[in-house]
């Protein structure tokens, strides 16, 4: 059924069949009898899962099959499984699904309603930010999480005016603020620039770039 | 990486011998087809949405999930295993170790064979002995990872401990010289490279020392796997499908045939996704079990259980004469290496043809440790061997100097100075020149520690790189054209982010004289042609000779399709060519039929094609080689040590360019990985216990986006007219000579030499 009301809003919660066969079975339904306050992901609401020990990135990954947010370290060292809970960037893997009772959730596979692409992920096709894909959903969400907080004016560790209200968008402020973002494959340029590019495009970021 | 099996040099030598040069590649000369344009990614909108799925998320009904125990000795037995409490563990479904493990037969190891794929040829989990600290010595399997991951913290494992050999500089004692380095002899002499060394005029002779390397791509490895009946089903993350395949067969003892392997997507490999232990011990805890096996490694499981690139002792002596030509060139070093594995980490292949010298002495030893087998990592030897030999070349510059630049311009070979064959396409100092002038390689100070801003100094570098062209055998591709005017190229190809999706469409695309978006290119399943390993930089030109292959098969069955009421009737396959979506005689605009119609005319649905690739007989004749030029500035706190990558610009010369974008992002990748070879990698070994002390991503450090400014790189794009499309791989050479060009930055802005990677800040203090 979650499936189901994932697919209505244009979200692909199961496999691609075109290249991804598999053993002849749909996927368990695969939502557990949970408790009653549920989290809210991509818009639907979830029941907590029955494991306490479930974090939030496996309830995604494993029982939801939400495979866009990935799995890179597990211990919060590489920023692939960035997602927004209530608009801020948080670890997945870090979290237990529990502690996410009555919040919302947005995962890669929920940026834009309407399975359109966000511009950042148009930004990151354009910048070629990306090789091998894998830590590209981690990297689009957490520079969406990183971007408001810019607006807010949270300092980061290269801010030299910690009580400044806002913060232009330098090139230093944006690599420091996504250095907890790994990516292997070195597309680190690409990845600036789209981000760059597209931040300094909407009123908040180009106000405080001035 | 290479597969160089004696028996097919012989062969391959034979062949270049009696055959002429091949014509060059036609598409060399053309200019208005897809190559050279710069598409955008293929896969790129399913990437940036989370749909391009990889192996472990894979989804199978009655899966179970797979957890891992590693011992924590290096080397003995294993005393008791006791796995009672785990079994009652809520959610386990089985616990395999070696006492009720299927038997199967040891991987045939890497290099082995052309076929092999095995990283060691240990047997996995056959008995109770214990080879390396971190192997596998239980699977429990459980219905959720959960309980697999508690379940396997329950089991009780005790080990009689025996001698290990822990410590390199002792295994360097008890040294060996290996049968061969990748085919290639261990030990090359010309001259006598120690007298000429004794009696130069200017010398150098130093020592470095290069520490363990870990992948570290994000993607951990993972496979799914199950059986259908007797057929197996793999959903796995590697870089060579066929191999996997071969070598799976002969260790569960069943044909290629009832083997699918699936790889569409590989988050990252730089080499080390290969055949380790995990996918082996997936399998048969699925046959033991009779369901779906996920084994996703945690962090720490990929650095127990997946090897990097070993550690290395080099020395290098250069003895140069008056005139800055060199009278000896030495290079010769040990690295670390197992009885199972065969990977000597060729460090001395560049020292083999980059520059002329009077006399060499090259060799490669191997120190047989009691560890993890070590394997290829983005451009083994070479990363780490250029680290050597052109901080060696930088400080022989500056007891003579000489500019750097001026030294390797007086140091120039005429043929290869080691093999005497001609080059095919060299334009090293081109690129150099081309860098030096857009780096502004001329505001250099050449005074170390004369140039500096408050508390930074700032110094500037420059280093060779230099990396082989391979084009392995064995590779097949079909080609299909449909009646609607479409084409799917297949081949069991590997994409982890190199681009081979889109160049591959292009280059089909321009073979076919289609646009590029009428082809389709299909890969990553072992149900297509056989693909080649995507390593030894490889990949685009083994499939672009396989496809080029089956193209001129499939243009003489269209040709006999077509008849003799075409235009192109009594026309050869030689003396047509497909473009404008069909096919015509070069000059003679009206003879000319579209794919289309031939089809239509002929009833036929699609017409298919298949060759294998011919072989590689152009490195026989040929040295083919890349090169490139890294010129990298940095700025060196005086205060703490802390060296940061300010500028840094890499000049490249490899053959034709085929899509700029996404070669600007290999070499970039490239130079990024060799940042963190010179500033922080290191896997942090323990001498004592052989244990990996650092398997995180948070103790492995890797560049993150503070540390990399923004890379310029440039190329010559020359083809080679030897190379189909006149390419060259790129993944590699943006490594090599990145940590000298950072080193000898380092040296410029402080006039301290570091020969010990990683340059940490404490060595600089």
């Amino acid at each position: 059924m979650l499936v189901g009301g994932l697919a209505r809003l244009g979200l692909r919660a199961g496999p691609s069949p075109r290249d991804v066969p598999q053993n002849g079975a749909t996927p368990p339904a695969a939502v557990p009898k949970g408790v009653d306050m549920p989290i809210t992901i991509n818009g639907q609401a979830v029941p907590i899962p029955v494991d306490v020990r479930t974090s939030l990135l496996d309830l995604l990954r494993e029982q939801l099959h939400l495979s866009g947010t990935k799995k890179g370290c597990n211990q919060g060292a590489c920023g692939a499984c960035t997602v927004l809970v209530d608009g801020e960037r948080i670890l997945s893997c870090l979290a237990l699904a529990a502690q996410y009772e009555g919040r919302s959730v947005v995962s890669i596979e929920g940026l834009t309603p309407d399975g359109e692409l966000h511009p950042l992920q148009r930004a990151f096709i354009n910048h070629d930010g990306y090789q091998c894909g894998y830590c590209t959903p981690g990297q689009i969400c957490s520079a969406i999480g990183m971007a408001d907080e810019l607006r807010r004016g949270v300092p980061s560790a290269v801010t030299a005016d910690l009580a400044a209200t806002t913060m232009a968008l330098t090139g230093d402020e944006l690599r420091e603020r996504m250095s907890g973002n790994l990516c292997r494959c070195g597309a680190h340029n690409g990845i600036v620039a789209a981000i760059a590019e597209t931040f300094a495009r909407t009123p908040a970021m180009a106000e405080a770039a001035e | 990486m290479s597969i160089l099996d004696t028996i097919q040099q012989t062969a391959a030598g034979v062949v270049a011998k009696l055959r002429p040069d091949a014509p060059p590649d036609r598409l060399i000369g053309r200019k208005h087809g897809s190559i050279g344009t710069s598409l955008p990614r293929i896969d790129g909108p399913r990437k940036v949405r989370g749909e391009a799925r990889f192996a472990a998320e894979v989804p199978a009904a009655g899966l179970t999930y797979a957890a891992l125990l590693h011992s924590t000795i290096a080397r003995g037995r294993i005393a008791t295993l006791d796995t009672a409490a785990a079994a009652q563990a809520p959610g386990v479904v089985l616990i395999m170790t070696h006492e009720n493990a299927p038997r199967l037969k040891p991987p045939a190891a890497f290099m082995s064979d052309p076929r092999a794929a095995g990283a060691s040829d240990l047997p996995v989990m056959q008995d109770a002995t214990i080879h390396w600290n971190g192997e596998p010595v239980a699977v429990v399997l459980a219905e959720t990872q959960e309980q697999a991951d508690h379940a396997k913290s329950l089991i009780v494992a005790t080990y009689e401990a025996e001698p290990a050999r822990l410590s390199f500089a002792q295994a360097a004692t008890r040294s060996r010289q290996p049968e061969s380095v990748l085919g290639e002899p261990a030990i090359i002499r010309i001259g006598d490279a120690e007298a000429a060394l004794a009696g130069a005029a200017f010398q150098v002779d130093l020592t470095f020392h290069t520490p363990r390397h870990s992948h570290a791509a994000i993607e951990p490895h993972a496979a799914t796997v199950w059986w259908e009946g007797d057929r197996l089903v793999i959903h796995d993350a590697t870089q060579m499908l066929h191999q996997t395949r071969w070598t799976l067969a002969g260790i569960f003892g069943i044909t290629e045939e009832k083997i699918r392997i699936h790889s569409p997507f590989v988050g990252g490999g730089f080499g080390g996704k290969g055949l380790w232990s995990h996918q082996i011990l997936a399998i048969a805890a699925s046959k033991l079990a009779g369901r779906p096996v996920r084994m996703a490694l945690s962090r720490e499981g990929v650095f127990r259980v997946a090897g990097g690139r070993t550690t290395t002792t080099q020395r290098v002596a250069l003895g140069a004469n008056a005139d800055g030509t060199l009278a000896a060139l030495i290079h010769t070093g040990t690295v670390a290496m197992t009885t199972h594995n065969n990977c000597p980490e060729q460090f001395t292949f560049p020292a083999r043809h980059l520059y002329a010298a009077g006399s060499f002495l090259l060799e490669q030893r191997v120190a047989d440790m009691d560890m993890l087998a070590n394997t290829f990592m983005r451009a083994p030897g070479e990363s780490i061997g250029t680290f050597a030999l052109e901080t060696a070349l930088d400080e022989l510059a500056e007891a003579m100097r000489l500019d750097p630049i001026e030294l390797r311009r007086r140091l120039e070979p005429e043929q290869d100075p080691t093999s005497g064959h001609a080059f095919s396409s060299r334009h090293m100092l081109a690129a150099f020149e081309a860098g030096a002038e857009r780096f502004g390689w001329s505001q250099r100070n050449p005074v170390p520690r004369g140039r500096r801003e408050g508390e930074w100094l700032i110094g500037m570098g420059v280093a060779a790189a230099t990396y082989p062209y391979y084009r392995m055998l064995g590779g097949a591709a079909r080609v299909t054209i449909t009646r609607d005017g479409y084409a799917r190229v297949a081949t069991a190809g590997h994409e982890m982010g190199m681009g081979t999706a889109t160049v591959q469409a292009q280059a089909g695309a321009d073979r076919l004289g289609l646009p590029v978006e009428h082809v389709t290119f299909e890969y990553g399943d072992t149900a297509l042609p056989a693909g080649t390993v995507a390593g030894g930089s490889s990949q685009t030109v083994s499939i672009a000779a396989a496809v080029a292959a089956a193209s001129a098969k499939l243009i003489a069955e269209l040709l006999t399709l077509a008849g003799n009421d075409s235009p192109l009737a009594g026309l050869s396959a030689g003396e047509v060519e497909a473009r404008d979506g069909g096919l015509g005689h070069p000059e003679q605009a009206d003879r000319f039929e579209s794919y289309v119609s031939i089809l239509t005319r002929a009833g036929r649905e699609e017409v298919s094609a298949e060759a294998d690739a011919p072989q590689p007989v152009e490195t026989q004749r040929y040295s083919m080689h890349s090169y490139g030029a890294q010129f990298c500035e940095v700025r060196v706190s005086a205060v703490t040590g802390e060296v940061r990558v300010s500028r840094f610009l890499g000049s490249f010369d490899t053959g034709r360019i085929l899509n700029p974008r996404m070669a600007a992002s290999q070499f970039r990748g490239g130079i990024i990985m060799g940042l963190g070879l010179a500033l922080m990698e290191e896997t942090e070994f323990d001498e004592r216990s052989g244990r990996i002390m650092n398997p995180s991503l948070a103790e492995y450090h890797v560049p993150v986006h503070l540390d990399v400014p923004d890379i310029e790189v440039i190329w010559t794009d020359i083809a080679d007219p030897h190379a189909p499309l006149g390419a060259h791989g790129i993944g590699e050479i943006g490594i090599t000579g990145v940590g000298a060009a950072v080193a000898n930055a380092i040296h410029n802005a402080t006039g301290r030499r570091v020969r010990d990677l990683p340059i940490t800040l404490d060595k600089l203090l």
